[in-house]
């Protein structure tokens, strides 16, 4: 599941370069230009995607840290 | 009162709510150090959002989006928004949780401190702090300078018979500006607000202002997006207004004719940045548990969207308007602001502004005391010899120190501080690779992560020379495929890095086991 996580990350930053709607000036709801509709889309993908990725691949052993200063920052 | 009057009684007002919040974060303070400089790790899931989104979204975010949509229409939102959306959550994934555990568990309060530990070696602080000092101060210059420009802007005409107040043309004839607050005053006022409340409060302090200021700056810019809509389409229901006004706006500004797709595509690499941005290091490290970074993660970029489509929409509408030709690209949203809704509006839409600005300026200032307080004096002083109460006031003074230098430099008027910002970001993100080998690769070596610092730093005077120090605000590398190949500098100082750090790391001695241990596990 992880594995398939990271690549619709990857899938999001190749889809993020959208060439094909370049030059198209098309209006979404007759108000929204098709580039700006297109990377709202993105943002709200990345959205859904973080939520999956914190919900089936969360670094849970990191979750309980313990302190343990006496071997930490050099001073 | 006439509005400009208004305008500043709104702004005045909403200061001294800061600072009334600023007090009451104050009386949670215990005293100690790691109170003060990290709320003593007691930041739940909701402020950590807030706080850090407060943090990463500046004036441009409000401003600087509108202007450059104006500019150059709809895509400065995928160049900076939807990008930021995808990496900046990538980078609290990758690198902020596991920064927090390391840092939780080994009583981290600066980056320097993780690396000097992690790499064994004395030597990597002393470069890096001044070149993340040096990074972080043009940064803070922006916001100083921004919050003097908006204040003036947005009190033009308040007192027009007071002579220092005065903004004439060469001519002796008033300037727009005239009779507004003067920027030397409006910076000054709002350098000396974040300090009280940073000085008073603390992180808990600029995280409870950062959270509240998040949530201004968010809804005023909601309510700014329906009024103008309804202004400018001037139909009699919102969605036939939003049709009409962009009905209206010129096929270049709908769609990215005029924008190359590869420097497109080499700013994706502009928002890694934030994965070594000092104050953000810091702002991590006062979350309550790793748990605590679930909803900034999810929510970081729909919040981006909420705040920067209305303002591109707005960009992109306001060049059907009759925008005078002195109004600059980064004063459109006022203009329109002032030109079109009711003072009161204006007022407030100011104060969010405002907020956007300070909700970076005191997280930014915080953390450049912490650094000289636990990566210089108490690594060199020693633990010992100074208590809590003495860095707590050590760490204060730094921070008055860094105000007033930053002051200072503000009143220089640099020109082209807003490309500034973008090299700025350029240098964070090009130092990307070090911490992510950092807390990835085990083969990552002292000598490894010096040449990479160093190639760092060399690539990105050599380009920024090349610039004319920043002068040439459209600066590319033009690449010879072609007519209109090119990308932005960000990426060849970023592969200098990576190359000069895996090559000498492979070529040096592995760090010790013990160390391998103490980060990697077995």
């Amino acid at each position: 599941m992880k594995t398939v996580l990271w690549i619709l990350i990857a899938f999001l930053i190749v889809a993020h370069q959208d060439f094909w709607n370049w030059n198209d000036g098309t209006l979404v709801l007759g108000f929204i230009p098709i580039g700006l509709a297109y990377h709202m889309g993105i943002s709200m993908g990345a959205g859904i995607v973080w939520f999956l990725m914190c919900n089936l691949a969360w670094p849970r052993h990191l979750d309980e840290i313990e302190s343990d200063e006496t071997t930490g920052a050099q001073s | 009162m006439n509005p400009g009057q208004v305008r500043l009684a709104i702004i005045i007002t909403y200061l001294l709510l800061l600072l009334g919040l600023g007090f009451i974060a104050s009386r949670s303070f215990s005293g100690t150090k790691k109170d003060y400089l990290l709320a003593s790790h007691s930041i739940g899931p909701f402020l950590l959002l807030m706080s850090v989104f407060g943090t990463t979204m500046t004036a441009f975010a409000l401003v600087g989006s509108t202007g450059e949509a104006f500019k150059e229409g709809i895509g400065v939102y995928g160049m900076l928004a939807s990008s930021s959306g995808i990496i900046h959550s990538l980078c609290f994934f990758v690198i902020g949780v596991k920064i927090y555990s390391f840092g939780r568990k080994y009583g981290y309060t600066t980056q320097i401190q993780f690396f000097r530990d992690r790499l064994e070696s004395d030597l990597i602080g002393v470069l890096l702090f001044p070149i993340l000092v040096g990074l972080v101060i043009p940064y803070l210059l922006i916001g100083v300078m921004a919050s003097g420009t908006v204040i003036q802007a947005m009190t033009a005409g308040a007192f027009p018979d007071w002579s220092s107040f005065a903004a004439l043309k060469p001519d002796g004839t008033p300037s727009p500006m005239h009779g507004g607050v003067p920027t030397w005053l409006g910076s000054a006022g709002i350098c000396v607000v974040v300090l009280i409340y940073v000085f008073f409060g603390g992180m808990r302090g600029t995280a409870w202002a950062n959270a509240f200021q998040t949530i201004v700056f968010m809804v005023l810019g909601v309510v700014t997006f329906v009024s103008l809509a309804n202004k400018i389409g001037g139909q009699e229901t919102l969605f036939e207004s939003l049709k009409a006004a962009s009905a209206k706006v010129s096929e270049s500004h709908v769609t990215r004719s005029e924008m190359s797709m590869t420097k497109f595509l080499t700013y994706m690499l502009i928002p890694l940045s934030v994965g070594m941005f000092p104050h953000l290091f810091q702002h991590w490290l006062t979350a309550k548990s790793a748990r605590s970074f679930k909803l900034s993660v999810v929510c970081h970029p729909v919040f981006i969207m909420i705040v920067w489509a209305p303002c591109v929409l707005i960009g992109i509408w306001a060049t059907t308007q009759n925008i005078p030709p002195t109004v600059s690209a980064n004063g459109v949203l006022a203009f329109l602001v002032k030109a079109k809704l009711s003072t009161w509006l204006a007022g407030l839409l100011t104060a969010g502004i405002l907020a956007a600005i300070m909700s970076s300026l005191d997280s930014q200032f915080l953390c450049v005391g912490s650094m000289f307080t636990n990566d210089i004096v108490e690594h060199y002083v020693g633990k010992e010899r100074l208590s809590d109460t003495a860095q707590v006031w050590i760490a204060r003074a730094f921070v008055i120190l860094v105000v007033a230098v930053t002051y200072v430099l503000s009143l220089q008027g640099y020109k082209s501080v807003f490309t500034l910002g973008v090299w700025c970001f350029s240098g964070f993100a090009s130092l990307f690779p070090l911490v992510f080998a950092a807390l990835y690769w085990r083969r990552l070596t002292a000598a490894g992560a010096l040449s990479a610092v160093l190639a760092m730093v060399g690539s990105w005077l050599y380009f920024f020379r090349d610039s004319g120090w920043g002068e040439n605000t459209k600066y590319a590398i033009k690449l010879p495929f072609g007519e209109g190949v090119e990308v932005m500098p960000v990426l060849a100082i970023f592969l200098c890095t990576l190359v000069a750090m895996v090559a000498t790391s492979w070529l040096t001695k592995p760090p010790s086991d013990k160390t391998l241990a103490k980060f990697f596990g077995s």
